[in-house]
């Protein structure tokens, strides 16, 4: 990205209007700046890199799972060994978990614009953002330096006594310590975004009138910054178990690996929620700018992401219903976690209604949106089951599982990354991208998601375990659909990468409000400069989903405010 | 830096021509105000990141007394509740004079800062050192973390040297647990509190695997025979501990160590903070307008010795 300066030049141009990406230059600029856009742009190229490094496992793992052809005896699998089989799905785990979906959306997207959103110059604390973007950095280092260790192989949860002796791979400590790092990282971003929200609203924004985006990221900040400690000594006592065999994990030495568990799940589970509260927010946003219609039903969406959040906190045992905990610890984890889908369903039926009579356009922004919707509610439903303790004990560590989680983090979490990316892209580059293109990709990567997933259901709630590189010939049948499925989700994101770069050099130019959008984002240029806003024209909120006002100019393609912002909401 | 910060700060410099924008407020603050609640607010936060941090050590520490309360009971024992106390001694004045520190920079006293900043850096220092020796004391007696946890080891060979030479010399009742043969009631005359020992098979319900313990070469037995009470004592039996019982007391000083080990790392840390504050407050960059770091820094070191506050009496004295 930052070599690309020239190229910068070329497209935006020297003579183009100012803006943050051509208001300094060259490589070091962009190293050191403090600036929350270019940040959250550097983040976007360090979580793509991820996703790109993660989806290159996933491939490696759908790949072996061709063929049953694999005969344990020798070793022989269609393209790789056991050993390298399980360290690809934890490669595939560890980096789509840590390094791309917990910062994916927060880290990247809400850097570039929660600030703008508040109507805010930059976030509270411009120095430690820089600072927890190179923690990213540091924690993706280790990860890769795991890598070049041997890699690792027990699975991205670390599980003892496992991870804390056994496994004979040397990439343990280094990619249990990038994840330390990495947490570091998340806290520092979650205590500046709490900060900014508190004391950078703009003027005549209270609570009630920041985007729903907003109240998202504010209730992941705050389980980032009571979950993620948490997690940080769990890896370093680990480290400690490994190198030193201190004795609190390993049961050899009368330490309790289920204590493990515990802890690793009490920041785990509330991670689930840090991965998709803010694709909540993104959803929110989507939903209401495509339907042109006020949302339905605010302050039930923002205090539902701060039930989510703290309910979050009490149902880590959930993931422990075979580990021998106590039945009752296990019925009561059952019930709360029951409880979740309320707030999360109360999500649901207000972006339906919001729909309602609204004035529906299908953007490929809103069509990620309408299929986070589709996916979110089948990943959430086919939790029902799981967070039942009879079902759960035949359905345990198998595919349905698998399947369960990735239409919940993949069909939620990266559907709303990009519906979020295509919603802010012009405010990104100030280019538009490809319709046509951008809508191809979503069908290939829709088509191909579901294909991908929807057998692994059948197959988990007929047995197939998860992890194995092995499998029984009767499950062929869905191993090769949901391989074909990965292929085909493949083809898609490379057609995404090459329609977006190529929005960068063709594109049309973005006007100021390509999609009618009310939040303060679209009262700035495109992209917006250094500070944000015109320093002599800095925005006053009101109600930010107020439609009324806009109009669309139909000879620009562009939407324009016919009169200032109502203050008061309609609901 | 400078450099690349030179068109937010050229932002500034116009801004300071509209708004008279002080040098220390940011140029994305409205007001002083503004700056000083948003660093306050993210410092909170932040210090709520660290205790929840400690908690799981908390935690830990909670787990393991309740389920082997023995390992507790033995190990306690090793440490010096004397420098414990010195040590909570020195971070509460410490924090003392961190907190007149702040308040000396609300009213502009430089100098009066600058000096309360060194004595609390000298506070920092002289708890680092106090917790050096008793650091240094455990590894010698290897009642170290983990792989350094050799007592037993030791210990063993105490005995079995005591065995050889011990026939020659009277035996008296303290040097008994040595043998195999003592068991329980053996323990008992020998614990400093009677009525409170553990049976001496107390690891074996823990189904505890003794540690491959490395053999402590070329260590000095003297070291260890030197606390006891003559020839055939060792270090170990002094404070009424058989070898059994020190394969017990394993984990807790991996607890003790990895608590007090973090909490030294914060101290570490606060120290390197507060010389930056002191060298800035030095520099005049302080005032009644301006003393935000000064403040931060304190609330950290305050959340340093509180923490302290709960180590000491949670290992030393229970």
């Amino acid at each position: 990205m930052t070599t690309t300066q020239s190229s910068i030049d070329t497209i935006y141009g020297p003579d183009a209007e100012p803006n943050y990406l051509n208001a300094e230059r060259g490589l070091w600029s962009w190293l050191t700046t403090l600036d929350h856009k270019r940040i959250g742009i550097m983040y976007l190229m360090g979580i793509l890199g991820s996703f790109a490094l993660g989806g290159f496992a996933a491939i490696m793992v759908r790949t072996e799972h061709l063929s049953s052809a694999a005969t344990a005896a020798a070793d022989q699998g269609t393209i790789m060994t056991p050993d390298t089989y399980n360290s690809m799905f934890t490669l595939h785990g560890a980096a789509m978990v840590f390094l791309f979906i917990i910062p994916g959306i927060p880290a990247a997207l809400g850097n570039f614009i929660l600030p703008v959103l508040l109507g805010a110059k930059d976030v509270a604390f411009p120095r430690l953002n820089l600072m927890s973007f190179y923690l990213w950095m540091g924690g993706a280092i280790f990860f890769v330096m795991a890598l070049l260790m041997g890699g690792l192989d027990t699975g991205w949860t670390f599980y003892t006594p496992y991870s804390s002796g056994h496994s004979p791979f040397g990439g343990v400590v280094p990619a249990v310590f990038g994840a330390f790092v990495l947490g570091f990282s998340s806290i520092l971003t979650a205590v500046n975004f709490l900060a900014t929200m508190h004391t950078l609203r703009a003027p005549g924004m209270g609570w009630f009138e920041m985007p729903l985006f907003c109240w998202s990221l504010y209730a992941t900040a705050v389980i980032q910054i009571l979950a993620t400690p948490v997690l940080a000594i769990t890896l370093l006592l680990l480290i400690a178990e490994r190198v030193l065999h201190v004795g609190i994990f390993d049961p050899a030495l009368g330490g309790d690996p289920v204590l493990f568990q515990h802890f690793f799940w009490f920041y785990s589970h509330p991670a689930v929620y840090i991965m998709i509260l803010p694709a909540m927010g993104v959803v929110s946003e989507l939903i209401a700018t495509y339907s042109h219609k006020e949302i339905f039903g605010y302050k039930f969406i923002a205090f539902s992401s701060l039930a989510i959040a703290l309910l979050g906190f009490l149902v880590w045992g959930h993931h422990m219903f075979v580990s021998g905990q106590s039945a009752l610890a296990g019925t009561i984890f059952s019930l709360i976690t029951f409880t979740i889908a309320i707030p999360s369903a109360v999500k649901v039926f207000n972006w339906l209604a919001t729909m309602y009579k609204g004035s529906i356009e299908l953007t490929n922004g809103m069509l990620y949106g309408l299929s986070f919707i589709w996916v979110f509610s089948l990943g959430g439903l086919t939790g029902l089951p799981l967070a039942t303790m009879v079902t759960d004990v035949h359905l345990h560590d198998t595919y349905f599982v698998v399947a369960h989680f990735h239409y919940v983090m993949v069909g939620g979490t990266v559907f709303a990354f990009l519906g979020g990316l295509h919603h802010w892209w012009p405010k990104m580059f100030g280019k538009m991208a490809s319709r046509l293109g951008g809508f191809i990709a979503w069908v290939l990567i829709f088509g191909g998601f579901n294909l991908t997933f929807f057998p692994q259901f059948l197959m988990g709630s007929q047995g197939m375990p998860r992890r194995y590189w092995h499998y029984q010939p009767e499950f062929h049948v869905y191993h090769l659909i949901s391989s074909i499925g990965a292929y085909i989700q493949l083809a898609g994101f490379i057609t995404l990468a090459v329609v977006l770069l190529q929005s960068l050099i063709k594109g049309r130019k973005a006007a100021a409000n390509p999609w009618g959008g009310t939040t303060l984002e679209w009262q700035t240029t495109s992209p917006p400069p250094h500070l944000n806003f015109d320093e002599a024209n800095m925005p006053v909120a009101g109600n930010p989903y107020d439609y009324e006002n806009i109009e669309h100019n139909a000879d620009d393609d562009e939407y324009v405010r016919t009169r200032p912002q109502s203050t008061a909401r309609s609901h | 830096m400078s450099q690349v910060e030179l068109s937010p700060a050229q932002a500034h410099d116009a801004e300071n021509a509209h708004h008279d924008h002080p040098e220390w407020l940011a140029h994305h603050f409205d007001t002083p105000d503004q700056q000083n609640t948003s660093a306050k607010m993210g410092m909170w936060a932040f210090l709520g990141t660290e205790i929840l941090m400690f908690g799981g050590l908390f935690c830990a520490y909670a787990i393991w007394r309740a389920n082997h309360y023995d390992a507790f009971w033995i190990g306690h024992v090793y440490l010096s509740t004397a420098w414990g106390a010195i040590n909570t001694v020195v971070l509460l004045i410490s924090s003392f004079t961190m907190a007149w520190a702040v308040r000396a920079a609300q009213l502009n006293q430089r100098s009066l800062c600058v000096g309360l900043l060194a004595l609390t850096f000298l506070g920092g220092c002289g708890f680092m050192v106090i917790k050096t020796i008793e650091y240094t004391g455990k590894f010698e007696h290897g009642l170290g973390p983990g792989i350094w946890y050799t007592a037993p080891a030791i210990s063993k060979q105490l005995d079995a040297m005591a065995e050889t030479a011990g026939t020659a010399s009277h035996a008296d009742a303290e040097a008994a647990p040595a043998t195999e043969a003592s068991g329980p009631a053996a323990a008992e005359s020998a614990n400093p509190v009677p009525g409170t020992s553990l049976p001496s098979s107390a690891a074996a319900p823990m189904g505890m695997v003794a540690p491959a313990p490395v053999a402590p070469v070329g260590h000095d037995m003297a070291a260890h025979s030197a606390h006891g009470h003559g020839e055939g004592h060792n270090y170990y039996a002094a404070h009424g501990h058989t070898t059994e019982d020190l394969v017990t007391a394993r984990t807790f000083f991996s607890i003790y160590f990895g608590m007090t080990a973090l909490h030294g790392l914060h101290v570490l840390v606060g120290m390197a903070l507060i010389l930056w504050v002191l060298l800035r407050a030095r520099r005049g960059e302080f005032s009644a307008e301006f003393n935000t770091p000064v403040d931060l820094v304190g609330l950290y070191w305050h959340l340093v010795d509180l923490i302290w506050i709960f180590l000491f009496p949670l290992l030393y004295l229970i």
